[in-house]
């Protein structure tokens, strides 16, 4: 690991301001420690944001018809909120399926959406060609690579790299805002508008400006009690998504009044599929329904030899968690 | 996007392994480097008391040095093993604050001030093993002992947390423990025996 600065502020204005272009926030560390150690990340400065303390950011508050969760929040202590856990269950449930309990432990919600692809290309210096990493080079993993992890929807020619969280994509599901402190105050964006598609500039991850830090998540503070998040993965347990599905339905008897969907494990961004749910609004919610939505939400789905299974998987797990969520008490 | 060139082998990646340590800064790094950023820092040394199973300990580490190295080299407390170095294995499991964490992806600068425990930390004195230890030995929880500390330190944290009721949510909340030996079945009827005489937190 390169030599860095190392800057343990107590209050958000300080670590906003000692922010640089180089610089890089440490929350619970599992991303930036793990990517300096692969010299992948090189920070001149290290901005520990563990200890703020000017204020609480680790809180789950219901106030004025917005559910709000504080940026420092622990992973595991947000998938055992008992609140969370009846009201809106797929927050809780795409946390605890999420890493493994010491990571959920250590890890904050504000740095879990920005946990960083886990191409190994993109991982391993060793490979010169990464346009995510090193602008211009080119994709290992388009040149011949190993691709079965890669992503199926918001591919470029530029890189497939998987967004492989998890809570992402049930807070891009229910249409969830990001709040800032920045180097000219505060402000919220959409989450849906935090993530960049790879496009022709990979390395532009975010729509982050320097110095940007997240301060809080919010959400409409409508229960959505009907809603799960279904992780399929290679083995049971502490491993990434191949296929996922963070689903939330209203239902009036068995026709859907609204429905949210997020997709992980496919996508290279946290993942919104819109028209599937405009296409089950106001529809009786069957597997006729559901399998419809499913091709909808795939239909613009680009796979290499080694990931297309992704899309038949993924539909099938998204027509497998709308089915299973409208089993639910609502 | 479906037919790619094959040349997946290793050699490609020796071969590029060398030349490569200037060409894979992102260039938006770079270029801020060159006009507003000062040279790369030097080490950084800082000053730190970390309290580790009970006693006070000052230190002066780079602010590299994760707690794993330096428990294993500055503080010669062996016991907490390095499996991966990256979060994935769970050999480095200690707790701080109660809580289990990862001591290989903590930084030591990050946890100045807050109770440390570990392996070494559990034994009241050298008979009286704590019981999940003593449960490891019971049930045969272990082949060549790697992986153990950390089983240990897991183990006690899952009980606590609440998460050892029935088989199956002890295999779940021990997964991020892996155990190359395969002892699963007997790690798992070791954390059942504790279970009653560890308790909930
Ligand atoms: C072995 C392993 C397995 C994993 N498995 C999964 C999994 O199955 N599912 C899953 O979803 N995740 C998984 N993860 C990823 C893990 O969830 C993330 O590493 C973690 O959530 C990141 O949170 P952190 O607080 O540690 O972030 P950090 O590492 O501290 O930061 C991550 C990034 O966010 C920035 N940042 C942090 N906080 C803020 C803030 N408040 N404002 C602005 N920027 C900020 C940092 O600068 C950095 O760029 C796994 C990780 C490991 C190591
Ligand atoms: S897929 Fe993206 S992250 Fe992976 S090698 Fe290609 S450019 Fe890099
Ligand atoms: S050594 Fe820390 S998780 Fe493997
Ligand atoms: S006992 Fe050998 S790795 Fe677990």
């Amino acid at each position: 690991m390169r030599p860095f600065d190392y800057q343990r502020p107590a209050r958000a204005a300080e670590a906003v301001q000692a922010a640089s272009a180089n610089s890089m926030y440490h929350a619970g560390g599992t991303t930036v420690v793990d990517l300096m150690k692969l010299d992948v990340w090189r920070p001149d400065r290290l901005i520990d944001i563990s200890g703020l303390s000017d204020t609480s950011y680790d809180f789950v508050q219901r106030k004025d018809g917005r559910l709000r969760i504080g940026a420092l929040t622990r992973m595991s202590s947000l998938a055992d909120n008992a609140m969370i856990r009846s009201d809106y269950p797929l927050l809780s449930d795409s946390l605890w399926l999420a890493a493994s309990p010491q990571l959920r432990n250590m890890a904050r919600l504000g740095g879990n959406v920005l946990q960083r692809t886990r191409c190994p290309y993109y991982r391993d210096t060793g490979y010169d060609q990464c346009n995510r990493r090193n602008p211009g080079s080119g994709c290992a993993a388009l040149d011949g690579g190993v691709t079965r992890n890669h992503a199926v929807l918001g591919v470029s020619d530029q890189c497939i790299a998987t967004y492989q969280g998890d809570w992402a994509q049930a807070l891009i599901a229910l249409d969830a805002n990001v709040e800032l402190l920045g180097k000219d105050g505060p402000r919220a964006i959409r989450f849906a508008d935090l993530h960049r598609l790879p496009g022709d500039n990979p390395a532009q991850e975010n729509n982050l400006r320097t110095g940007d830090l997240i301060t809080a998540f919010s959400i409409p503070d409508k229960t959505w009690k009907r809603s799960k998040y279904l992780k399929i993965r290679d083995r049971e347990s502490y491993a990434y998504a191949l296929a996922s599905a963070a689903v939330a339905l209203d239902m009036e008897g068995d026709t859907v009044r609204d429905v949210r969907i997020g997709l992980g494990g496919v996508a290279t961004v946290p993942w919104r599929a819109s028209e599937a749910e405009a296409a089950l609004k106001g529809q009786t919610l069957d597997e006729a329904s559901a399998t419809r939505a499913a091709q909808i939400a795939f239909s613009r789905a680009q796979g290499t030899q080694e990931n297309a299974f992704k899309i038949k998987l993924g539909r099938e797990t998204l027509v497998r968690a709308l089915l299973e969520t409208a089993q639910m008490e609502g | 996007m479906t037919d790619h060139k094959p040349h997946r082998g290793p050699t490609r990646r020796t071969v590029l392994k060398g030349g490569v340590a200037a060409g894979a800064a992102p260039l938006a790094f770079q270029a801020a480097q060159a006009q507003d950023a000062p040279a790369a820092p030097n080490v950084q040394k800082r000053d730190v008391t970390l309290t580790v199973n009970g006693q006070d300990r000052a230190l002066n580490i780079d602010t590299r040095a994760s707690l794993l190295d330096t428990l294993r080299n500055d503080l010669e407390l062996t016991g907490s093993k390095k499996g991966c170095d990256h979060g994935q294995c769970g050999a480095c499991t200690v707790h701080v604050n109660g809580e289990r964490v990862l001591s290989c992806l903590t930084l030591a600068a990050t946890v100045e001030g807050k109770a440390i425990t570990t392996i070494e930390g559990l034994a009241d004195g050298d008979d009286a093993l704590h019981p999940m230890q003593q449960a490891f030995v019971d049930n045969d929880a272990f082949q060549c002992g790697y992986c153990t500390p950390g089983q240990i330190m897991s183990a006690i944290a899952c009980v606590r947390e609440g998460h050892a009721d029935t088989d199956a949510e002890i295999r779940e909340y021990m997964s991020g423990n892996l155990c190359r030996c395969a002892a699963y079945p007997n790690i798992v009827a070791a954390v059942k025996q504790a279970a009653p005489k560890v308790g909930r937190a």
